[in-house]
């Protein structure tokens, strides 16, 4: 049964979670990192924002610099169909209130209808749209 | 200070379990929406994982009457289903199944693979700017 348990995954996800706790507990926020993005790009934001969009690669170099994990890119993925993939995202976060950590990990945390219904509807497009593009257009 | 600290450490442990948890790789996301594929679980265990702790931890913290850090907890200001929260979060799928980002990972890997997320992020702050266009709050 253990085997079946992919121990990273759910290590970095209760690292996650616990970084969203610790958020609400001290400041009293959602950590949706969309929304702290939203925030930061106007004007006058308070600086934890900055800190803590600051803090998301500082992670990431950690992983890499002492487990050696992630540094690889991705090859061939067209640019341009990236660049749109962004802006749907960042349309579609900011028209929905946010995205897979505000609605996913902190809304079902909170036992939210409003993030249970955005993640049940981000997570059906999600897969649609890969259906399409993997199987029935059969390119990405 | 504090708040920034706080800030800080937050963002750094969310960073670090996004990388622990191989969620920087865009091919672990389409894996994981790829059902009529080989599927990849990966995502269920991080999303499993992060909502196991926030259930409990959340659930604690109605004891405090306030954050340490600040004067009060935040609550979203909307509860009600509405045409935005379901056009926007549809809209946002579409866009991750296309790239497999989404801006946690998108954010945090500017610092592993900076080809793809410099041009994703750059992309996903214009259209954060055009959705508050379209969106008035």
């Amino acid at each position: 049964m253990l085997h079946f348990i992919d121990w990273p995954a759910l290590t970095g996800g209760l690292l996650i979670g616990a970084s969203a706790v610790f958020l609400m507990a001290t400041l009293g926020r959602i950590a949706g990192i969309s929304g702290v993005l939203t925030e930061a790009l106007k004007p006058g934001s308070d600086w934890w924002r900055y800190a803590f969009l600051l803090g998301l690669p500082l992670g990431a170099l950690i992983a890499l610099a002492t487990m050696g994990i992630g540094g690889t890119e991705r090859t061939g993925f067209p640019l341009p169909v990236l660049a749109l993939s962004g802006v749907l995202v960042g349309l579609g976060t900011r028209i929905g209130s946010g995205c897979t950590s505000g609605h996913g990990v902190c809304g079902l945390g909170r036992l939210s209808k409003r993030g249970l219904v955005a993640t049940l509807t981000f997570m059906a497009t999600g897969i649609i749209t890969v259906w399409v593009t993997r199987h029935l257009l059969g390119v990405l | 200070m504090k708040r920034i600290l706080c800030g800080l450490l937050c963002g750094t442990v969310f960073g670090l379990g996004l990388a622990i948890s191989g969620m920087n790789e865009p091919l672990n996301v389409i894996g994981f929406l790829d059902f009529a594929g080989d599927w990849n679980p990966k995502l269920a265990f991080v999303m499993g994982g992060a909502v196991a702790v926030t259930l409990v931890g959340y659930a604690l913290l109605k004891k405090m009457e306030k954050p340490l850090c600040a004067d009060s907890f935040c609550e979203p200001p909307s509860k009600i289903i509405d045409r935005n929260l379901v056009g926007g979060a549809a809209l946002f799928g579409i866009g991750w199944g296309i790239g497999g980002y989404c801006p946690g990972p998108a954010i945090s890997g500017l610092a592993l693979q900076p080809n793809e997320t410099v041009t994703f992020v750059i992309a996903m702050c214009v259209g954060l700017l055009l959705g508050g266009l379209v969106k008035k709050d």
